[in-house]
C-alpha cells in the first residue's frame, strides 16, 4: 500500500474503562474511526459520551483498554510533538511569556536559539500577537489565550491538531472569528485537526465530517461527511438542513430512552 | 497627525502601569500606614507623662536613649554606640541560620514534594516534630550546641526551616497536572519537566515559604540569643531586663522591628521582579 494511503490517524474497536473504587465507567465502547492527512474532523455529544476520552487515546495522554490506536500505522504509545493539543482551558505555561510559550517546544526539542527565534516570530505572526510578545498569560484575554495555545502546537510541527471545546468559554463573537482564523490556518498549512464541540452550529461551520457521539456506554453513532461548499454560510437553508438532521441523530439517543 | 502619533498600540494601554497619579493618590499609602504608629506613640507619650505607670519611660527617654545606643555621646556607658555590633552580630545569625535553613528545606522539600517514597518517610515525622515551638528546644539545643552563639543560630535555623519546608511541598504538589500534560505533547517528558515545569509553576509557593521563614527567624532570634550570648539584639534585651533597662528592652524590640520590616521588604521586592509573570503575587 502507498505512504499515501495511509490514513493519519486509525481508531480501531478502542473501548475505555475506568475503574473507580466501586464502579467501573465505560467511557469508550468499541469505536472506530479513521481520519486521513487534511481532514477536519468534529465530535459531538452529549457530556460523558466519551469525546475527551477518544481525544485524550489519541493525543497519547490515555492508553486503550482494548483495542487499537495508531498513527500512521504505528501504535500510539505517548503524547509526542506531532500530535498538539489545546485545551479548553489553554494550559499555557504562566511563567513564560507568549514569546517563550510558543517556543517551549522548539526550544524542548533542541533547536537552536535563532531558529527558534525565526519560527516564533512566524507563528506569533500568523495567530497577530505580535505586539504581545513579551506579554505574560495572565494579561491576555481568553481569545488571545486561546491563539497562544495554537500557535504552540503550531510552531512545534504538530501534524495534527486535537482540540477539546477549545473555544467552549469564548464570547460568541471572538469564538466567531476564531473559527475564521482556524479555517484560515487548517486551509492554508494542510493541518489536520480533530475538534470537539457540544455546538452543532460549530461543528457544520468547520468540519469535513461530523462524529456524532452517544453516551452510556460511550459510543460512536454514525459519521456523517458534509459536502456543503466552503466558505459555509450559516444562514443558507442548505446549512439548516444539515443541522436538522445532525440534532435529529443527536438527540434520538436520548428519545429511545424515553420512550 | 496628531491623532496617529498619540493613539498608543493596544499593547501599551494593557501591559504599562497606569500612570498620572496625584500627589495624594502617591503618598496615602504612607499616610495611612502611620495613623496606627502615630496613635500609639501618643498613647504612650500621654501615659507615661501622666505617670499611670512609672515602670516605662517616655517615647522622649527611649528616643534620647536610642540615639546613645546608636552613636553614644549622652549617657557613655556599656551599652553605648554599640547598637551596630549587636545589629550586626544579630543579622549574621538570623540570615546565616535562614541560608542554612533554605539549603536543608529547599532540596528536602522539592523531594517529598516529588518522590512518594520520601514523602511516606519523612511526612509523619516532619508533621510530628512541626508543632514543637522553638522555645521548646532551648534547653536542648544549650546541650547539644553548648551555650552562646551556635545554639542561637540552631534555633534561628530550626524556626526558618518548616515554613520553607512546608510552602515548597506545596509547591511542588499543586502544580496543574494540565502543565505536565501541555509539557510532554510539546516534546518535554521525564527529568526535563522537573526543571522546565515544576521548578518555575512551585516557584510562587517556594518564595512565600522563603519570605515567612526569614520573618520567623527574626521572630525567634530573641529566643535564640537567650542561650547566653555576649552580643545580639536578642542579647541586649535579656539584659535590659535583667538589669531593670526598661528603654533598653524597648530599643531592642524597635530596632527588631525595624530590620525584620526592611529585611522583608526587599525580599518582597525580589519576588514582585522575579514574579512578575504572576497575577496573585505582589506583596
Ligand atoms: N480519568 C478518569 N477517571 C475516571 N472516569 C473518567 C476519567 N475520565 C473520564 N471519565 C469518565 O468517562 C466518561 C466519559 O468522559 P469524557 O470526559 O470523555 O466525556 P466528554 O464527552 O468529553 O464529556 P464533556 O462533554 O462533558 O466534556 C465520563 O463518565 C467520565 O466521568
Ligand atoms: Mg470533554
Amino acid at each position: 500500500m502507498a505512504e499515501s494511503k495511509t490514513p493519519i490517524i486509525e481508531i480501531k474497536q478502542v473501548s475505555k474503562v475506568f475503574k473507580l473504587q466501586d464502579q467501573t465507567i465505560n467511557a469508550l465502547h468499541d469505536a472506530n474511526i479513521t481520519i486521513r492527512k487534511g481532514e477536519f474532523v468534529c465530535l459531538i455529544g452529549a457530556s460523558g459520551c466519551g469525546k475527551s476520552t477518544l481525544l485524550r487515546i489519541i493525543a497519547g495522554f490515555e492508553q486503550p483498554t482494548s483495542g487499537k490506536a495508531l498513527m500512521w500505522g504505528t501504535p500510539i504509545a505517548g503524547p509526542d510533538p506531532t500530535r498538539g493539543m489545546v485545551f479548553q482551558d489553554y494550559a499555557l505555561f504562566p511563567w513564560l511569556s507568549v514569546r517563550d510559550n510558543i517556543g517551549f517546544g522548539p526550544a524542548s526539542r533542541g533547536l537552536a536559539k535563532p531558529v527558534v527565534k525565526e519560527t516564533v516570530d512566524k507563528f506569533i505572526e500568523l495567530v497577530g500577537l505580535t505586539k504581545f510578545a513579551n506579554a505574560y498569560p495572565h494579561q491576555l484575554s481568553g481569545g488571545m489565550k486561546q491563539r497562544v495555545a495554537i500557535a504552540r502546537v503550531l510552531a512545534n510541527d504538530a501534524e495534527i491538531v486535537l482540540m477539546d471545546e477549545p473555544f467552549g468559554a469564548l464570547d460568541a463573537m471572538t469564538r466567531e472569528r476564531l473559527q475564521d482564523e482556524l479555517l484560515d490556518i487548517w486551509q492554508r498549512t494542510g493541518l489536520t485537526v480533530v475538534f470537539v464541540t457540544h455546538s452543532i452550529e460549530e461543528a457544520i461551520f468547520l468540519a469535513d465530517r461530523v462524529v456524532v457521539m452517544t453516551p452510556g456506554p460511550g459510543r460512536i453513532e454514525s459519521d456523517n461527511p458534509l459536502i456543503l461548499p466552503r466558505p459555509r454560510d450559516v444562514a443558507s437553508p442548505e446549512f439548516n438542513e444539515v443541522r436538522r438532521v445532525l440534532g435529529a441523530k443527536l438527540h434520538s439517543h436520548h428519545g429511545k430512552k424515553a420512550a | 497627525m496628531a491623532m496617529v502619533e498619540t493613539a498608543p498600540p493596544p499593547a501599551a494601554v494593557t501591559l504599562d502601569k497606569p500612570v498620572g497619579k496625584s500627589p495624594w493618590e502617591r503618598l496615602k499609602p504612607t499616610v495611612l500606614a502611620l495613623i496606627v504608629p502615630g496613635l500609639l506613640l501618643l498613647f504612650w507619650h500621654i501615659a507615661t507623662t501622666r505617670r499611670w505607670t512609672r515602670l516605662i519611660p517616655t517615647p522622649y527617654e527611649v528616643g534620647e536613649y536610642m540615639i546613645d545606643f546608636a552613636v553614644g555621646g549622652i549617657y557613655d556607658d556599656a551599652f553605648s554606640a554599640t547598637l551596630v555590633t549587636h545589629l550586626l552580630a544579630s543579622m549574621g545569625r538570623v540570615y546565616g541560620g535562614f541560608a542554612l535553613a533554605a539549603l536543608f528545606a529547599l532540596p528536602l522539600g522539592l523531594m517529598i514534594g516529588r518522590i512518594p517514597t520520601a514523602r511516606m518517610v519523612l511526612d509523619p515525622f516532619l508533621q510530628v516534630m512541626r508543632p514543637i515551638p522553638v522555645t521548646a528546644w532551648l534547653p536542648l539545643s544549650m546541650i547539644l550546641f553548648g551555650l552562646g552563639p551556635r545554639s542561637a543560630f540552631a534555633l534561628v535555623c530550626l524556626g526558618a526551616f518548616y515554613p520553607i519546608l512546608l510552602n515548597t511541598i506545596f509547591g511542588v504538589r499543586s502544580v496543574d497536572p494540565k502543565l505536565f500534560e501541555a509539557a510532554s505533547m510539546l516534546g518535554c517528558q521525564g527529568n526535563a519537566q522537573f526543571y522546565k515545569v515544576v521548578l518555575p509553576a512551585a516557584l510562587p509557593s517556594i518564595f512565600t515559604g522563603l519570605r515567612l521563614g526569614l520573618g520567623l527567624a527574626w521572630f525567634v532570634i530573641v529566643v535564640g540569643e537567650m542561650t547566653g550570648v555576649p552580643q545580639g539584639l536578642g542579647a541586649v534585651i535579656m539584659d535590659g531586663r535583667t538589669l531593670s533597662r526598661t528603654e533598653l528592652v524597648i530599643c531592642g524590640m524597635i530596632i527588631i522591628g525595624i530590620a525584620g520590616y526592611i529585611s522583608d521588604r526587599i525580599v518582597v521586592m525580589i519576588g514582585n521582579r522575579m514574579l512578575k509573570w504572576s497575577p496573585t503575587h505582589h506583596g
